[in-house]
């Protein structure tokens, strides 16, 4: 039975070009496998006989046989003389060949029979087996490739900045949103001796664990090239040249190297075929054009030099291809023009105007095509001293009245450094103990032992006092204005001017309810409103 | 930055009534507001002093609506004085100040 059921094996190679591959066996007893298993047949998908076995009612006399067929002839050459069929659910799973008796008779009733039989139970069983095969070669492979692209996260992650440089005078935001099969974007940031700081992004052709590999390679080689070389042309010059020897065939990576001295507002650069970086001034926003061939590709290339001077107000902005090259429900681009446009319009945040464009574009729903990297400096327009830009902090109270007073005093401690003053904060803080009353008193109807949750953000110049409870007493309308003579002739309660003082105290408030937490968000533009006036 | 009770005192300021108040108006002011302003209801004029206010909330304002719409029934005026920038800002919002004066002092932001 061993014997048979590699034969079987053998015979059900499937997936690939035959149908069927069919090896001889022999019935009669006493004589040792090894001599009497011919070699596999293989039957071609289109070979007529397929179809033939397929319908067959049980074994078939192969000198019976009328088909124009190569697997017959082949069956013919090889001595084959019955070919049982292993046929499950109207599918040709492999078949059985035999050669002639050994006694030289023909098969008999009988015999054939007893084939049919093996036939009809061995088929089923094989199918069976073949389908379980399938499954665990597929999980398996799903597995790896879910791990590949947990490693080329974790790879991209861990070579991506952690913390954006503090440079006094300048914005400096930063955003990065893989695509789920990641891509091979990056960016990066690093001091000079001579107090200036590069400024790299870059995208590695292709995906997944090669691409991560090479973006680490690549950022590992600038760093080490940009603290030695002070001209950004040379920079590029000498690490396509390092580059070049290494790098797996068809891949490369286009690259934006700049050295910006933050005191004048002087930026020198040069490009390795990357997406043209945007310099945004009152007038408009103009790409900064700079010659040369993506890294990787040919060594001994040179690379174009150029410089700007970015004015008070002006911004820099480089990102990567995954935003010009989206698409639309139409396969539409999204393209540079657009970009533009959205840059020159921006007055606030950039970077949120722009993913805001593109999310509309792309009908937001669908998924990411490529990684989406963007950076921006800005140059704010009075020379501030370089406090604390970044914050992200957390607190909660317990929902008890008066307790927000306690919540405002928290957060006036945890936004200390980023020097906020006078009627800016007085807002705030009104804002801060407005919202934690209501959560207290509203959302979580006062119960002590449910607490207010508090977190503070400042980021990209915009400072976020995010403050959620359970929502239990109902989803909160948008603020209304008060009407102070229905109050006074008692013919509305006194009371009701909660959000609407939240509202008219910060830059903007957000509403949001979601599974079972209310949220209540109120930002801060920390380089918008000046003090003392709204 | 202690949270303190409202503590409201009044005096007489050459005939018109001031109600000097000092802690933080908020929902825990209603009794002592509402007795010292009992005391003062026969006069022409009310004065609320502010300058001991370090904090106010939207329910503190709440009760200052409900003073502000007893002055008018009883027919006299109410005014504001030592509001902080802030606050005196607060008022002009939710338009208090169209309905009582506000007296200008040295700000006390």
């Amino acid at each position: 039975m061993s014997t048979i059921a590699q034969t079987m094996k053998r015979a059900i190679r499937r997936g690939g070009e035959p149908a069927a591959s069919i090896a001889v066996e022999p019935v009669a007893d006493g004589l040792l496998p090894d001599k009497v298993v011919a070699p596999a047949v293989e039957i071609a998908q289109n070979d007529p006989l397929v179809a033939f076995l397929q319908s067959a009612a049980g074994a078939v006399e192969v000198d019976r046989l009328d088909l124009d067929s190569p697997a017959v002839t082949a069956l013919r050459e090889a001595g084959v003389a019955l070919v049982v069929p292993l046929v499950s659910q109207g599918e040709l799973i492999g078949a059985l060949n035999l050669g002639p008796r050994l006694s030289d008779q023909q098969y008999s009733t009988d015999d054939r029979k007893l084939l049919d039989s093996l036939a009809s139970q061995a088929a089923p069983a094989l199918q069976v087996a073949e389908l379980v095969r399938k499954q665990a070669a597929e999980a398996a492979s799903r597995e790896r490739i879910e791990q590949e692209l947990k490693v080329a996260t974790l790879i991209q992650q861990n070579f991506l900045p952690r913390v954006l440089p503090d440079l006094p005078g300048w914005q400096v935001a930063a955003y990065y949103q893989p695509a789920r099969e990641v891509g091979g974007d990056f960016y990066d940031f690093f001091p000079l001796e001579d107090g200036r700081v590069a400024v790299v992004i870059g995208d590695v052709t292709d995906k997944g664990v090669p691409a991560a590999m090479v973006m680490a390679a690549a950022r590992s080689l600038l760093r080490a090239s940009g603290s030695r070389i002070v001209s950004p042309g040379e920079v590029l010059e000498r690490v396509n040249d390092l580059l070049c020897p290494d790098i797996p065939e068809r891949m490369f990576v286009t690259c934006l190297y700049a050295v910006l001295n933050p005191i004048t507002g002087h930026l020198q650069y040069a490009n390795a075929g990357h997406n043209l970086p945007f310099w945004r001034t009152a007038e408009g926003a103009v790409e900064l054009r700079a010659k040369g061939m993506p890294l990787g590709l040919l060594p001994g290339m040179t690379y174009e030099e150029k410089e700007a001077t970015l004015g008070p107000g002006d911004a820099l902005f480089l990102y990567s291809d995954g935003i010009t090259e989206a698409h639309d429900v139409h396969r539409e681009m999204y393209d540079t023009h657009r970009l533009a446009e959205q840059i020159t319009g921006s007055d606030g945040e950039m970077i949120d105007d722009v993913l805001t464009s593109l999310a509309r574009f792309t009908g937001g729903t669908r998924e990411q095509e490529d990684d989406i990297t963007i950076v921006t400096l800005r140059r704010t327009a009075r020379g501030q001293s370089g406090g604390v830009r970044e914050l992200r902090e957390s607190f909660s109270i317990a929902s008890r009245p008066g307790n927000e007073r306690e919540a405002m005093n928290r957060v006036v401690e945890l936004i200390a450094p980023l020097g906020l003053v006078g009627e800016r904060l007085e807002g705030l803080k009104t804002a801060v103990a407005e919202a934690t009353m209501n959560a207290i008193e509203h959302g979580n109807e006062g119960r002590e032992e449910i607490a207010v949750e508090i977190a503070v953000i400042a980021a990209a110049g915009v400072l976020t006092v995010a403050i959620v409870d359970e929502g239990r007493g109902g989803p909160v309308g948008t603020a209304e204005v008060p009407d102070l003579e229905a109050k006074l002739d008692g013919l509305q309660k006194p009371r009701g001017w909660g959000l609407f003082l939240i509202e008219n105290m910060v830059d903007e408030l957000r509403v949001s309810d979601e599974d079972g937490r209310h949220t209540v968000e109120l930002v801060l533009n920390l380089d918008g409103g000046d003090d003392g006036d709204h | 930055m202690a949270i303190t009770e409202l503590d409201a005192r009044v005096r007489d300021d050459g005939g018109s009534a001031v109600i000097e108040l000092r802690g933080d108006i908020d929902g825990r002011a209603e009794e002592s507001l509402d007795a010292a302003y009992t005391q003062v209801e026969h006069s022409d004029d009310v004065r609320l002093d502010f300058s001991g206010v370090s904090y106010m909330n939207s329910t503190g304002i709440a009760l200052i609506v409900g003073l502000l719409a007893r002055a008018r029934k009883n027919g006299h005026t109410l005014s504001a004085s030592g509001l902080s920038h802030h606050y005196r800002e607060i008022f002009e919002i939710t338009r208090l100040a169209d309905f009582m004066t506000i007296v200008d002092e040295e700000e006390t932001a």
